[in-house]
């Protein structure tokens, strides 16, 4: 037997099911139109969740086309959690079997970005280390060392221009996108998330010290991928992003 | 981190509260006005950390804080969601509110979260689940809650119980509190064409920890009666502030909470919507 | 370059970093906390949607159908085929 609330979900989230029975108004006839409001609640405050949790997406694809999609995905997708600050996770995978925005190729990783700035500002606080700690370390130790990363930051690779796009829609001025693939660094040194476009072979080093290999490695990991890898800038990243939180050079 | 064993409000005062909304976060330190306490919805603090548990912390220090959860889905079908308790009592046990409310609706099924309080028929068997979903929670958090009257669009005919008979039963039930949600008696009495006053007059005062006030938008249903949404996007419309005026004088004044939660105002206007509740605080002690 | 070439090389790279430290400006190094909302405020959405507990007068139940309404500002950019990756180019493919 099908529960009244499974009922009462089908027939919210699909506007062509009638109204489920036993739903009255206050002459005890069908509740019809009242059945809507709920409709409407949970249809517009999940659209305008997604509005929110992706404005680049929306300002690329227009408020009202943005809106029609939304109107999909919210379908497809509801939150899995109640954690709204979270909600969207699935866009980029919905983005990327979605037919009708095929030639757009970048919107999935786009989608990929703003979940990240998300999950970037609620991610858990974090100091980071001293920089001289880096330079008082032996040249020898660091190199054995390993280097813990902080919650907030997130590294993503596109074969995409993701930086160029998100900044031509997010700051004023910035210059027309051009095809390349583009890796992006997102730190957050106090609470507003920060996005910076890695050189080569930055992003190879940051995800093998995130995956906890120990300086030397990701140094080669780096170089192998990109032998023109500047150590000298990426580490200036790190740093000024409060993304080093723990120099261990015990081994 | 906040000092658990030595709660700074260990209950919310008998007096003004709003909705806290982060862009309003310089002004309530600087010109608090009326307002001296604050309520969260659990679900936007429930991060691992940055700016949202930053500024809690700190309005902490300053104001008793409610945490009114938005996502338990108390009157689901379905048992609770343990991640979900899990993730409250942990926001709870680091925070020591002064207060944590729930809603009498359901939000959650097999498909997810739908981001809305949707309503149930109150019956016998209605009656037994809530039960014991609020026993659950009080037993996992570790305290006695509130629980929030809904805004009724339609009803069921399939419930046998009064929504006043069905709260007071609750109480009786589980010892939990009631938060009483002024402006959701008036829009569920005109939806229903029921009157708010014999609501409020039936309505068990002595469990009532916290009221709520809130704006409302106007719609029609199918035959052209009068439709009220909740929408918490504009002023406390007289009428509701005239119930309100009737329920302080009945019961002496309690925590009173302004929400605005869409098209939200600056700050002076917010503030002067919590001055007004305060003068009818007063009038009841004066 | 032998290990220890390479060890001098990190060294040297870990200095220079440094050095670029000293002249990075106030806010990275800045250990006062900012609780309120960004000023700037280009960084605000990063927060994503909140919860609610209220009711919308919006009508907009039906949208369970893709309709392209309107071009945004959707990034033109040269893709390595030829074709332009826009909203313009999807109204053209699609069929009238």
């Amino acid at each position: 037997m099908t529960s009244s609330q499974t009922t009462f979900v089908e027939a919210l989230l699909a506007p062509d099911l009638p109204v489920p029975d036993g739903l009255v108004d206050p002459a005890g006839l069908p509740a019809g139109k009242r059945f809507d409001v709920y409709r409407n609640n949970v249809a517009v405050s999940l659209a305008d969740a997604l509005e929110t949790a992706f404005p680049v997406l929306a300002k690329l694809l227009g408020s009202a086309n943005f809106r029609s999609l939304a109107g999909l995905f919210l379908r497809a997708h509801p939150p899995r959690t109640p954690l709204m600050m979270h909600y969207g996770a699935d866009m980029p995978g919905f983005l990327e079997a979605f037919e009708p925005l095929a030639h757009l190729g970048y919107l999935p990783d786009i989608a990929r970005l703003e979940l990240a700035l998300r999950r970037s500002y609620h991610a858990a606080d974090a100091t980071g280390i001293d920089p001289a700690l880096l330079q008082s370390t032996p040249p020898d130790r660091l190199m054995a060392a390993t280097l813990k990363i902080a919650p907030a930051v997130i590294v993503l690779r596109s074969r995409w221009p993701i930086h160029a796009i998100w900044q031509f829609n997010t700051a004023e001025g910035a210059p027309k996108p051009q095809m390349q693939a583009e890796d992006v660094l997102i730190t957050r040194p106090e609470f507003d998330p920060d996005v910076t476009r890695l050189g080569p072979g930055a992003a190879a080093f940051i995800n093998a010290l995130q995956s906890g290999a120990p300086f030397a490695q990701a140094l080669d990991t780096a170089q192998a991928e990109a032998p023109t890898f500047d150590l000298t800038h990426t580490l200036g990243l790190l740093l000024a992003g409060q993304a080093i939180t723990e120099l261990d050079d015990s081994q | 981190m906040l000092d658990a064993t030595a709660p700074k409000f260990d209950r919310l005062p008998a007096g003004v509260g709003v909705g806290y909304k982060p862009q309003h976060f310089e002004a309530i330190l600087n010109d608090p006005g009326a307002v001296c306490w604050l309520e969260i919805h659990a679900e936007n603090y429930m991060g691992d950390g940055g700016r949202p548990l930053a500024q809690l912390r700190h309005l902490a220090e300053r104001f008793a804080i409610s945490v009114h959860g938005v996502g338990l889905s108390i009157g689901g079908e379905g048992r609770l969601d343990p991640e979900h308790l899990a993730r409250l009592r942990h926001l709870v046990s680091w925070l020591n509110p002064a207060s944590f409310s729930e809603h009498l609706a359901w939000s959650t099924h097999d498909s997810g979260f739908l981001n809305d309080l949707l309503p149930l028929p109150y019956t016998e068997a209605t009656l037994t689940r809530v039960a014991d979903h609020i026993d659950e929670v009080q037993e996992t958090v570790g305290r006695r809650m509130l629980l929030e009257n809904p805004s009724n669009y339609l009803a069921f005919d399939s419930s046998t119980m009064a929504e006043v008979d069905f709260l007071r039963d609750l109480t009786r039930r589980t010892s939990c509190g009631l938060l009483l949600d002024v402006n959701n008696v008036f829009v569920s009495a005109t939806n229903q064409k029921t009157d708010p006053i014999s609501y409020l007059d039936a309505f068990p005062i002595d469990a009532v920890g916290e009221i709520h006030l809130g704006g409302h938008d106007e719609d029609e249903d199918d035959h052209g009666d009068v439709l009220l949404i909740d929408s918490h996007g504009k002023p406390v419309v007289d009428p509701v502030w005239a119930l309100y005026a009737h329920t302080i004088a009945r019961g002496g004044p309690r925590p009173t909470l302004i929400e605005w939660d869409n098209d939200v105002p600056d700050w002076p206007e917010l503030a002067a919507e919590a001055a007004r509740a305060q003068t009818v605080l007063e009038g009841a002690v004066g | 370059m032998s290990k220890h070439t390479k060890t001098l090389a990190v060294a040297g790279a870990v200095a220079a970093a440094l050095a670029a430290q000293m002249t990075v400006p106030a806010h990275a190094q800045a250990k006062e906390k900012c609780y309120g909302v960004s000023l700037a405020g280009q960084n605000d959405c990063a927060a994503g949607p909140g919860t609610t507990c209220a009711g919308t007068s919006t009508v907009d139940y039906q949208g369970n159908a893709w309709t392209l309404v309107d071009a945004g500002t959707c990034t033109e950019i040269e893709l390595p085929d030829g074709r332009v990756g826009s909203l313009e180019e999807l109204d053209r493919d699609l069929p009238a």
